[in-house]
C-alpha cells in the first residue's frame, strides 16, 4: 500500500520538510518518514530541533 | 520573594529564549514586555507571505494569551519601558515600576528611514503589524516599488511579483545582494527576477517620493520617475540601542555583550538583532537561535559561552535559490567562480587554498552541506 507522504514545517523559519522528497543534501533519502529522521537532526535553515516543527496541512 | 526574570521583546529572540529557558527551569517567574500585540510568528515568513496568499492573521501562530499559558510567563502587551535603573534592578513603564533579578534586552532592530522629502509615504515591513498595514495598503493595487536590492528587498520583490504584483526595484547598488554574494552571483538573480516581471533600476538611488492622486511617484537620482501605488523601503535595519544608551550600557553598532550575552552591566543581557556579540552584530535567524540557547543555559545557572557554527544565509528567491556564507570582513583571499549562470558556485579561498566563504546559486545550492564541512569549524571567534 502506498504510504501517504506528509510535509512538516519549521515554525521558526518556515523551512519545509517534504517526506516524498526527503532531503538528500542532508543525507535523508526521498521517502524518509518524519519519524525516521534522527532525533538530533536540526533544521538546515535555522538550527532548531525536531520538536520545533509542526505538520503543515496538505 | 525573588524578583522575576524580565525580557523586553516578544519577537523570535524573546520567545525562543523563554522556550529554551523553560527546558532548564519551569518555575522561575518571568515577565515579558512588548510594545506590540505579542503575537508569535516566524519573521522569515514575512517575506514569503504574499505568494502563499497569507495575511497577517494567517501568519500569526499564537496570540499573547496562548504564549503566556504555554510558556508560563506574564506577558504585557502594548507597553513601552521608559527607563531602567540598573543599580536598583528596576525598570519603569511610565509610573509603573517592575523589579527584576535578571533583565534581557531582546528589542530587535528597526528599519532605516531614508532621509529624503516624502519619506513619510514609504512603508516598511519589519514585524507582523507592519505586514498587516502593508497587506492592507496593497489590497486591490498593482504597482509596488521596492527600494533596496539586499536580502529583504530581493525576497519581497520576488514574493510580490510571484503573487501577481507589478514590481520595480530601485537601489544605488550595481547588483542585487551586494553585501552577501560576489557580482556574478548577484547578477544571476537579475534574469530570475525579470522572469517574474520585475524591473530593476540598479545604480539609482531614490531622492524623493511625491504623493499623487492615484498613488505615488518615486524620483530617482538620474531624474527618472517611477509610478507606483505603494513604495516599500527595504534598505536595512538599525539595532535598537536607545534604551541601552540611556541606561548607560556600553553601545557600539549595537548593544555590546560578551560571549555570555552579558552587557557591560551585571544582570543585564542582550540577544538577537539588538546585540553585538563579541564584536559581531548578525541580523539573521541562526545566530539568534544559537544566542537564545546559550543565554537560556546561562540564565539557568549553567554558565555558557556562545559558539557559532557555520551559519549560511538562505535567500528566499525560489525562482533562483541562493545560499551564501560570506567571508568575514577581514578575510584575505579571492573569489573563484565556476559554473554557468544561473547555476554558480563561488568559493572564497585564501592563498593557501583554505575555504573561507561561499555563495551558491541555482542547482549549485545542493553543495551547501559539503562546503559547510570545509569551512573553519568555529565562526566569529
Amino acid at each position: 500500500m502506498a504510504q501517504e507522504h506528509k510535509k512538516w514545517q519549521c515554525i521558526v523559519c518556515g523551512w519545509i520538510y517534504d517526506e516524498a522528497e526527503g532531503c538528500p543534501e542532508e543525507g535523508l533519502a526521498p521517502g524518509t518518514a518524519w519519524g525516521d529522521v534522527p532525533e538530533d537532526w536540526l533544521c538546515p535553515d535555522c538550527g532548531v530541533g525536531k520538536d520545533d516543527f509542526e505538520m503543515v496541512e496538505i | 520573594m525573588t524578583a522575576p526574570l524580565v525580557i523586553l521583546g516578544t519577537g523570535l529572540a524573546g520567545y525562543n529564549l523563554v522556550k529554551e529557558f523553560r527546558k532548564h527551569d519551569s518555575e522561575r517567574p518571568i515577565i515579558m514586555i512588548t510594545s506590540d500585540d505579542g503575537r508569535q510568528y516566524s519573521k522569515p515568513m514575512l517575506s514569503t507571505g504574499f505568494s502563499k496568499g497569507k495575511d497577517a492573521d494567517a501568519l500569526a501562530m499564537n496570540d499573547a494569551g496562548a504564549m503566556s499559558e504555554t510558556l508560563k510567563v506574564e506577558i504585557r502587551t502594548f507597553q513601552k519601558v521608559t527607563s531602567i535603573d540598573a543599580e536598583q534592578k528596576k525598570l519603569f513603564i511610565g509610573e509603573d515600576v517592575i523589579e527584576y533579578s535578571d533583565l534581557v534586552l531582546a528589542l530587535g532592530a528597526e528599519p532605516i528611514n531614508l532621509p529624503f522629502p516624502g519619506n513619510e509615504h514609504l512603508m516598511h515591513v519589519n514585524d507582523l503589524m507592519d505586514y498587516h498595514k502593508f497587506h492592507e495598503a496593497v489590497k486591490g493595487k498593482k504597482r509596488v516599488v521596492v527600494l533596496g536590492a539586499g536580502l529583504v528587498g530581493c525576497e519581497y520583490a520576488h514574493d510580490l511579483a510571484s503573487a501577481g504584483f507589478k514590481v520595480e526595484i530601485a537601489a544605488p547598488d550595481l547588483q542585487p545582494l551586494s553585501r552577501l554574494v560576489p557580482v556574478e552571483c548577484g547578477q544571476a538573480l537579475i534574469p530570475a527576477l525579470q522572469s517574474l516581471g520585475v524591473t530593476l533600476h540598479l545604480g539609482k538611488a531614490a531622492t524623493q517620493v511625491i504623493k499623487t492622486e492615484d498613488g505615488v511617484q518615486v524620483v530617482l537620482d538620474d531624474g527618472s520617475v517611477l509610478q507606483a501605488d505603494v513604495v516599500l523601503s527595504a534598505v536595512g535595519l538599525r539595532p535598537r540601542v536607545e534604551l541601552a544608551k540611556q541606561t548607560g550600557l556600553s553601545v557600539g553598532k549595537a548593544i555590546e555583550v560578551d560571549r555570555h550575552l552579558k552587557t557591560s552591566h551585571d544582570n543585564i543581557y542582550a540577544l538577537g538583532d539588538c546585540a553585538q556579540v563579541a564584536g559581531f552584530n548578525l541580523l539573521y535567524v541562526l545566530p539568534l537561535m544559537n544566542g537564545a540557547r546559550a543565554l537560556a543555559k546561562t540564565l539557568a545557572g549553567q554558565e555558557n559561552e556562545i559558539q557559532y557554527p557555520v551559519m549560511p544565509v538562505m535567500v528566499k528567491t525560489p525562482t533562483l535559490p541562493i545560499v551564501t556564507c560570506p567571508p568575514q570582513d577581514e578575510s584575505k583571499g579571492s573569489w573563484n567562480i565556476e559554473g554557468q549562470s544561473p547555476h554558480l558556485q563561488a568559493l572564497f579561498k585564501d592563498s593557501e587554498g583554505n575555504l573561507l566563504g561561499y555563495a551558491l546559486t541555482g542547482e549549485c545550492v545542493a553543495e551547501k552541506m559539503k562546503l559547510n564541512k570545509e569551512l573553519p569549524a568555529s565562526w566569529y571567534k
